[in-house]
């Protein structure tokens, strides 16, 4: 799986400098993530830093259209 | 022979000219127009300012409309939004709201990079010469975005190095960052303490994010405020002088408020603004939709009175935009949207700033000498009686507002121990709901200035003059365009005379409301609870 970024993103700007990944840029009046890059924190943190620094609710969510992340063994 | 600008200027001084007299010869020498607009660019004090400050913090207050009441009247402060990004949550504030007619912390119409707030800057230094500070509040807190907010620091100190630097933080990551703020010489940083209790602090952040995890309750306020009491005494320290603001949340943290103003004083911060919570549905934070009401009039200056024994407290603040511009009190931010500083050729001119401060502070001199005659008006007279006014006036510490026209009033507390004694301001204008018609805006006004005997104006139609007297409000139209305090002292005299000979009876007055156009309070409601 990957963090997806929702419409009701306020563009805030917050989780940008937070990803470990480098996965998280600025797109058209919101942000977004890039499914290839994130790996919801596995190796970083506990828990994925764009969703724990997200001020909107439901905003900044785990993307179920992607497997979940495998670190290397 | 052609002149250059400092000498057009230099003349200019030596002619005697006003200051908005120089910038229209410097707008001339330059082929251009100046934007100003004559009627706000206020020009007087009330408090002598000076008071009893040490020398060395009256330099870096005296020109800081935020740090000293008497400078708000003369110079002028900008907010570049650079800062979007926060770390923590609060329940006054919604980070949703983008709006261009709402005034509240937090809010902006567009952010900027830190070029482009460099290039802004310059633009407005060059347009209002006495704007003298530029502070980054926001959207979010700077110091959560301290890359952008340093980047923005590094290039104006290089291009408006006269310019003085500062930031306003919940103070979170404060202590991280107090060396950094010292290296760009930000001589004035404001926290936001709102409690110095866990358990108080519990009911109004629902979490922080700190070190990589997200911290809920009580935990989440108890690192708050151990770090934002670490970061003000770094601060103290250094010598670098903090203005701490509260939000008063009556039920909430009202009480708790004075305790924060002994915690904080006995940190070192220099100056305390207690400021009413904003709040309404419309803005959609947790305690507009909670109905939780801000303080009333008398209940926000009963508090400020009590800590002011305490420190100094800053009574003018109008709780501005993250990307205000102009005088505390007007807004001038349309006219430098980036698409019109983008076009604009900026060139920034200490020559005439310098020239232009240098009559503001001839004024302020004179202001502050007839200041001093004025309380002579209540020599011999001692009364235990205190009265509020209201007064409309925009600018040049007079009375030159027409009732009608007034966004905002100034109040005055009038005693014989202190003169006249400015303790705050009423808005009285509306945002995003429309506008109003005339009798509701009246209705307004009253709300707004209940628990004051008189309302001095510069003008004022019959019809509202008995409205308001029917309300127990005396409109007072005889001191058109003279001198606010002298003309207050003489009214307040005469009134006490009434009074002792009994021509006058003396009423207390009730309470009134901060911004009746955005929060309806109950002012009787609250006064039964």
């Amino acid at each position: 799986m990957s963090l997806k970024i929702a419409a009701s993103c306020v563009n805030c700007s917050a989780c940008e400098p937070e990803c470990p990944n480098e996965a998280i840029s600025a797109a058209d009046g919101i942000y977004v993530i890039d499914p290839a890059k994130c790996t919801e924190c596995i190796g970083f943190h506990d828990d994925p830093q764009c969703a724990l620094i997200c001020p909107i609710e439901e905003t900044c969510v785990i993307d179920n259209n992607y497997p979940r992340y495998q670190p290397a063994a | 022979m052609e002149l250059s600008e400092r000498e057009v200027a230099e003349a200019a001084v030596k002619a005697g000219a006003s200051a908005d007299e120089i910038m229209k010869k410097m707008a001339e020498h330059k082929g251009c127009e100046t934007n100003s607009d004559g009627g706000k660019k206020a020009s007087c004090g009330t408090e002598a300012g000076q008071n009893d400050l040490a020398p060395e913090i009256w330099e870096k207050v005296k020109n800081h409309p935020c740090y000293s009441e008497e400078a708000h009247h003369h110079y002028a402060r900008m907010h570049v939004a650079v800062a979007p990004a926060c770390n923590i949550q609060c329940n006054y504030c919604n980070r949703k709201y983008d709006c261009a007619n709402e005034s509240r912390p937090g809010v902006v119409s567009e952010r900027l990079t830190p070029e482009q707030a460099a290039k802004k800057v310059l633009a407005v230094a060059s347009t209002i010469p006495q704007m003298t500070v530029l502070g980054i509040a926001g959207p979010g807190d700077p110091l959560a975005n301290p890359e952008k907010t340093f980047k923005t620091f590094d290039l104006i100190a290089k291009t408006a190095p006269d310019i003085k630097l500062c930031l306003s933080t919940n103070g979170l990551t404060l202590p991280d960052h107090v060396d950094t703020i010292a290296r760009y010489n930000v001589d004035h940083v404001t926290i936001t303490v709102n409690m110095v209790d866990a358990e108080v602090g519990a009911k109004i952040y629902p979490w922080i994010f700190y070190k990589h995890k997200r911290y809920t309750g009580k935990e989440a306020a108890q690192i708050l405020t151990d770090r934002q009491m670490q970061g003000l005494e770094m601060l103290t320290a250094r010598g670098i002088l903090s203005k701490i603001n509260s939000v008063m949340i009556p039920g909430v943290n009202d009480q708790h408020l004075v305790e924060v103003n002994k915690a904080v004083k006995s940190r070192g911060a220099f100056l305390h603004n207690i400021m009413p919570l904003i709040s309404a549905a419309e803005h959609g934070t947790v305690f507009g939709l909670t109905g939780q009401r801000g303080p009333t009039a008398q209940e926000l200056k009963r508090l400020q009175d009590s800590c002011e024994g305490e420190m100094n407290m800053m009574r003018h603040c109008r709780q501005c935009r993250a990307d205000a511009v102009g005088l505390l009190g007007e807004d001038r931010s349309a006219e430098f949207t980036t698409e019109k500083i983008m076009e604009m050729d900026v060139n920034y001119d200490l020559a005439t700033r310098q020239a232009y401060q240098a009559r503001v502070e001839e004024e302020r001199l004179a202001v502050s000498g007839a200041k001093a005659n004025e309380l002579q008006i209540l020599a011999g007279v001692e009364s235990d009686i205190k009265i509020l006014i209201a007064v409309a006036t925009k600018g040049s510490g007079r009375i030159n507002e027409h009732f009608g026209h007034a966004a905002e009033f100034q109040i005055y507390e009038l005693s014989t121990g202190k003169g006249a004694h400015f303790i705050g301001h009423r808005r009285v204008d509306l945002y995003c709901q429309g506008g109003y018609g005339e009798e509701d805006a009246l209705e307004t006004v009253i709300r707004a200035i209940k628990d004051c005997h008189a309302v001095f104006v510069a003008k004022i139609g019959g019809c509202p003059k008995k409205d308001l007297l029917a309300a127990g409000i005396e409109a007072v139209d005889e001191f058109a365009h003279e001198f606010i305090e002298k003309s207050a002292i003489t009214y307040f005299k005469r009134y006490l005379e009434g009074v002792k000979d009994g021509s006058i009876i003396h009423v207390e007055k009730g309470d009134a409301e901060i911004r009746p156009g955005e929060v309806a309070v109950d002012v009787a409601a609250v006064a039964a609870e």
